[in-house]
C-alpha cells in the first residue's frame, strides 16, 4: 500500500516567534546552547503533539544573528534525533529564509555531524544545505525540479545508469532530504514544493 | 606588602611580565591557589602609560589570582590622568573594587564624557549565559558604527563579530568551569600597523585547557601531554573534551572569521600560548615556558580593512 502524500502535515515553526515561548527570557538572538537546546525541545514538543507524517517549516526569516553553538543545538540535533531509526516521530524538515549570515554557522554544524537540509533563501533559491558529494547534490537537484521522481527518471535527467542513481536517492532519503513513502513501486519526492502545496 | 610594578605597556606581551613578577616568588601553584603564607601583594600601576582590554583584563585577573592567594591586593591607580579616564571609561574601576583595595589617580566618574565612541563593549563579567545574551545585545548597538565606519568593514561583518564574541564568552561557561570578563575597543595602531584595529580580549580563571581536555585526550599522548598540546588539540584540531562532534567548532570558527579579517588571534593558558599569525604580526605561532597562569587568556585583533580590501 503506498504512503499517501495527503497525509503530510505541513507544519510551521517561525524561530522568532517560537523562542520567546521556549525559554524564560526575550531573546532577540539565537546564541548560546541552552538557548539552541530550549528550542529544540520545544520544537519536538509540538512534533509530538502532531503524531503523525510531518513536515516542519523552520523560519529563520527574522533571527539576526545564529551562532554555532546555537546552530548545532537547534538545527543539527533536531535532524540528527530524527534521522535516526529511533526518531519520536516521521517528521522531515525544511529551513525558511535563510539568509547569508545564517548559512555558515548552519553549514558548520551540519558539516560536523554529516547531515544535511533542504533550505529556501531569502531571496527565494531552493538550496541543499550540507557537505553533500556532487552526484547525491545533483541528484536531490533532480528531484527538486521534478516534484516527484523514479530512479528511471532521475538517472535520465542525470544521465547515469538507474543503478548508478538508485543508491544515491536512497541516501537522500536516509538523510530526510527527500521523501520516499514507504511501498510500492520507488519515488522520491522533494520537500520543499510540499511545503508550499503544490 | 610585596610590590609588583605594573608594566608602562600593558598589553598581551607585558602581561607575561606581570604574571612572573606575580607568581616567581610566591610558591603558589598555577592554579592559583595558596602554597603557604604570601604577602600582600601591591600592584603599583603609577606608571602606567598605555593599557589595551588584554592588559585590563590581565591585572584584574592577577589581581583575583593574588586575592586567592591571600588578603585582598592593594592596587595604586596610574597617575596619567589620560590613563585613568580611560580606565574608567572602559569601567575598569567597578571591577577593580571587587577585587583590589584601590588607592589614588582618578576614580570613578573623573573620566566624564558622553560616553566614548571607541569602546565596543566595556569590561563585563560572564558568569552565565544569560551574560553572552546581555553582551551580544549591547555590542549590536555600537559595532555597526564603529566596525563599518571606523574599521571599514561590510555591515556584514557586525554579525559575525557578535558570533565571535558570542562563541569566545561561551568557551569560558563550557571549558573553564568558572566566570571571567571580556573587553573590547578600537585603538589605532597607527605605529605597529598603519591602521585601526579592534582589540577583544576574553579571560578567566578556571582549570585551563590542559586540565579541561585531560580526561578525552591526556592518555593517548602520555608524556607529550601539556599545556602546548592541549591548546593545540582545542585551537588547531577542534577537540574538546565532549564526546560530541558538533563540540569544539566554536574556537575553529572564531579562527576562520579572524583569518578572513586578516586578524590575529591567541590563547594562552597555563605555560603556553598559541596563535594564528597574520602576515602583518611577526609573532610566533606556539610559546611554551611562559611563566605559568590559571585559565585562559584570549586575545583576537581585527585591523581595519585595508585601502585595497575597501576598493576591491
Amino acid at each position: 500500500m503506498s504512503h499517501r502524500l495527503e497525509q503530510v502535515v505541513p507544519f510551521r515553526f517561525d524561530l522568532s516567534t517560537l523562542l520567546p515561548r521556549s525559554v524564560a527570557t526575550l531573546y532577540s538572538h539565537l546564541v548560546t546552547r541552552p538557548t539552541g537546546q530550549a528550542l529544540r525541545l520545544g520544537i519536538e514538543g509540538q512534533l509530538a503533539e502532531v503524531g503523525q507524517l510531518c513536515l516542519s517549516v523552520l523560519d529563520f526569516s527574522q533571527v539576526s544573528i545564529l551562532d554555532f553553538s546555537c546552530a548545532d543545538e537547534t538545527v543539527a540535533k533536531l535532524l540528527a534525533r530524527y534521522r535516526a531509526e529511533d526518531r519520536p516521530a516521521e517528521a522531515y524538515f525544511v529551513a525558511r529564509g535563510i539568509a547569508e549570515r545564517h548559512r555558515e554557522p548552519i553549514e558548520g554544524a551540519l558539516a560536523r555531524r554529516a547531515l544535511a537540509l533542504v533550505a529556501e533563501t531569502d531571496a527565494g533559491e531552493v538550496v541543499l544545505l550540507g557537505e553533500v558529494p556532487p552526484m547525491h547534490r545533483m541528484a536531490w537537484g533532480a528531484v527538486q525540479a521534478l516534484g516527484r521522481a523514479s530512479v528511471a527518471e532521475v538517472a535520465a535527467r542525470l544521465g547515469v545508469p538507474a543503478a548508478m542513481a538508485a543508491p544515491v536517492l536512497e541516501d537522500l532519503a536516509a538523510l530526510r532530504v527527500v521523501l520516499r513513502p514507504p511501498g510500492g513501486e520507488p519515488a522520491y519526492y522533494a520537500l520543499e514544493p510540499m511545503v508550499r502545496g503544490r | 606588602v610585596r610590590v609588583i610594578p605594573v608594566p608602562t605597556t600593558l598589553e598581551e606581551r607585558s602581561f607575561d611580565q606581570l604574571v612572573e613578577a606575580l607568581g616567581g616568588e610566591s610558591g603558589a601553584g598555577a592554579d592559583g591557589t595558596a602554597g603557604g603564607a604570601e604577602a600582600r601583594v601591591l600592584f603599583d600601576a603609577r606608571r602606567l602609560r598605555w593599557v589595551d582590554p588584554y592588559g585590563m583584563l590581565g591585572l584584574l585577573a592577577a589581581g583575583e589570582v593574588a586575592k586567592r592567594r591571600g588578603a585582598a591586593p592593594l592596587l595604586q591607580l596610574p597617575e596619567s590622568a589620560e590613563v585613568a579616564s580611560y580606565l574608567a571609561r572602559m569601567a575598569f574601576l567597578e571591577q577593580a573594587e571587587t577585587i583590589f583595595e584601590v588607592h589614588g589617580g582618578v576614580r570613578r566618574g573623573d573620566g566624564g564624557g558622553g560616553g566614548p565612541s571607541d569602546v565596543l563593549l566595556e569590561i563585563t563579567p560572564i558568569r552565565s549565559h544569560g551574560d553572552v545574551h546581555a553582551i551580544v545585545d549591547r555590542v549590536q548597538e555600537r559595532a555597526g558604527a564603529i566596525l563599518s565606519r571606523q574599521l571599514g568593514h561590510p555591515v556584514s561583518s557586525v554579525v559575525q563579530f557578535s558570533v565571535v564574541l558570542s562563541e569566545v564568552c561561551q568557551n569560558i561557561l563550557e571549558h573553564a568551569d568558572a566566570g571571567g570578563w571580556v573587553a573590547t575597543q578600537t585603538y589605532n595602531w597607527t605605529r605597529r600597523l598603519g591602521r585601526k584595529v579592534a582589540v577583544l580580549a576574553v579571560m578567566d580563571l578556571g582549570i585551563g585547557f590542559r586540565a579541561s581536555l585531560a580526561g578525552a585526550h591526556a592518555p593517548r599522548l602520555g608524556d607529550r601531554w601539556s599545556d602546548a598540546a592541549a591548546l593545540e588539540a582545542a585551537f588547531l584540531h577542534g577537540l574538546t573534551r565532549f564526546h560530541d562532534p558538533g563540540r569544539g567548532q566554536g574556537l575553529q570558527q572564531i579562527r576562520k572569521s579572524v583569518g578572513r579579517w586578516a586578524g590575529r588571534v591567541s590563547i594562552r593558558s597555563g605555560t603556553a600560548r598559541i596563535a594564528q599569525v597574520p602576515d602583518w604580526d611577526d609573532g610566533a605561532p606556539l610559546e611554551e615556558g611562559l611563566p605559568a597562569f590559571p585559565g585562559a587568556q584570549i586575545g583576537i585583533v581585527l585591523p581595519a580593512r585595508a585601502p585595497a580590501e575597501g576598493a576591491s
